[in-house]
């Protein structure tokens, strides 16, 4: 079978290379290119564990074909953090324990970034629903709403 | 599967009639890749349509009708402040559907053609009378949108034909729309019934109005008895009770986990009256 051949980038890096066109962006995250931080959960785009920003904006990765990646800026987990510090929304996720297995983890972290890029200073209902397609079975939400705003509340002081 | 990228809505009406075993057109793929990671259906030709000039596009014509690109997603139709103003039923409808990441993907045209008769922006459409641009090998045709479903997963849509442009109409003066559902929990879930109801006022009084059910019959239904029920009334208390009725004798729903044959008939009563008070409310203004 024809692989198709995609040019894109991922968290700024330009990025080649080649898939099978039934392959989803989340399969070619994972075994192609080596960054496992989006983690399938459902494959079916229920659960948000393998979320991905696309030119901005929040999608599940598992829906999304390797080939419709061409020309899309994609962003990751592996992208939030700098060479030098974690974004604040991970350190946040440590101080307050707002994780356990860590599998929802890292789809959390790309679409509460996502949500303070847009909403800098949500109310506890739009975290709620922002968050409501990213599933996590271990924490029952709490610490990780409770994480989202102090992170947020701290980066509007900050700014 | 051979993945295609189309530069327009002829090349791809050609690429599909003339392909051979399956074919999907891929726009948010909320559905197509559930499909294909599932094992449902594999296509053996995937039309990616999102390269069409065009199908990224909102636009307000100069008569106040829109047009919408096949490949708007929710998330963008719910950021449209005008577009949500003028018609808020159909853009909640839309904005039900899913996650914030479906959101991100899903469309109208992808919810349409998917052929579910739960299909929550589905009823929304047929009540707005929305109208559709259809592409074929022999060129484009205008169809309505509720000539489009022919029952569960299937369209009238012929081989080789694609959606390939949404017309809403003009919102005009005195309109107002609303779309409701009942599902069991809060949020993200399938519809055990939808209703739509878009309507038109002169003063107090109804002078138009559609009707429509989603998840009581094999396809969404434009409830037309409904609609008589209260054009030409002010909904009062008589008029909701003729809707309610009509809106119950339009349904043939099947039993299931999600509900049985007689609660989706009671609540479709119940969904009509209350969105057609919220659209009457939304034209009072």
């Amino acid at each position: 079978m024809s692989k198709v051949h995609v040019t894109t980038s991922i968290n700024g890096d330009p990025v080649e290379f080649l898939c099978d066109p039934r392959e989803t962006v989340l399969d070619v995250l994972r075994d192609r290119l080596g960054l496992t931080g989006a983690k399938e959960g459902c494959g079916t785009g229920d659960c948000g564990a393998c979320s991905v920003t696309v030119d901005g904006r929040l999608v599940c990765s598992c829906l999304m074909l390797g080939a419709e990646a061409e020309g899309k800026e994609i962003g990751t987990v592996e992208g939030i953090a700098t060479e030098e510090a974690l974004h604040p929304l991970q350190k946040k996720f440590i101080e307050y324990a707002a994780l356990q297995c860590g599998v929802c983890t890292p789809g959390i972290l790309v679409a509460a970034k996502n949500l303070l890029e847009r909403e800098p200073d949500p109310t506890e209902e739009q975290v709620r629903y922002w968050l409501a397609g990213n599933l996590c079975r271990c924490t029952g939400y709490d610490k990780i709403i409770r994480a989202v705003m102090d992170t947020a509340a701290e980066m509007r002081e900050a700014s | 599967m051979q993945y295609h990228t189309p530069a327009t809505f002829a090349d791809a009406a050609a690429i599909a009639s003339g392909a051979e075993g399956i074919t999907r057109f891929l726009a948010g793929g909320t559905d197509v890749l559930v499909q294909l990671r599932s094992d449902l259906v594999e296509p053996d030709t995937l039309i990616d349509i999102k390269h069409i000039d065009g199908t990224h596009d909102i636009t307000k014509n100069a008569d106040g009708s829109w047009t919408l690109g096949v490949a708007v997603t929710g998330a963008e139709m719910s950021e449209h402040a005008e577009l949500s103003a003028e018609w808020p039923g159909l853009v909640e409808a839309m904005d039900l559907i899913g996650s914030t990441q479906v959101q991100g993907r899903a469309t109208l045209t992808g919810n349409l053609c998917n052929g579910s008769p739960a299909a929550d922006s589905v009823p929304a459409q047929f009540a707005a009378g929305v109208t559709l641009s259809v592409t074929g090998p022999d060129g484009t045709r205008q169809v309505a949108v509720e000539d489009i479903p022919a029952g569960p997963g299937k369209t009238n849509l012929a081989k080789g034909e694609l959606v390939s442009a949404v017309h809403i109409p003009a919102r005009g003066a005195g309109g107002g729309d609303a779309y409701l559902r009942f599902i069991p929990r809060t949020e993200m879930d399938i519809a055990v019934v939808g209703c739509g109801v878009n309507l038109r006022l002169d003063g107090d009084t109804i002078t138009e109005a559609r009707v429509s059910l989603g998840a009581v019959a094999p396809t969404v239904l434009l409830v037309e008895n409904a609609a008589t029920a209260i054009i030409g009334t002010t909904l009062d208390d008589a008029a909701l009770d003729k809707l309610a009725a009509a809106a119950e004798a339009a349904c043939n729903p099947i039993s299931d986990k999600r509900g049985t044959v007689e609660f989706r008939t009671h609540v479709a009563g119940v969904l009509a009256k209350r969105a057609a008070q919220i659209a009457y409310d939304r034209a009072k203004g």
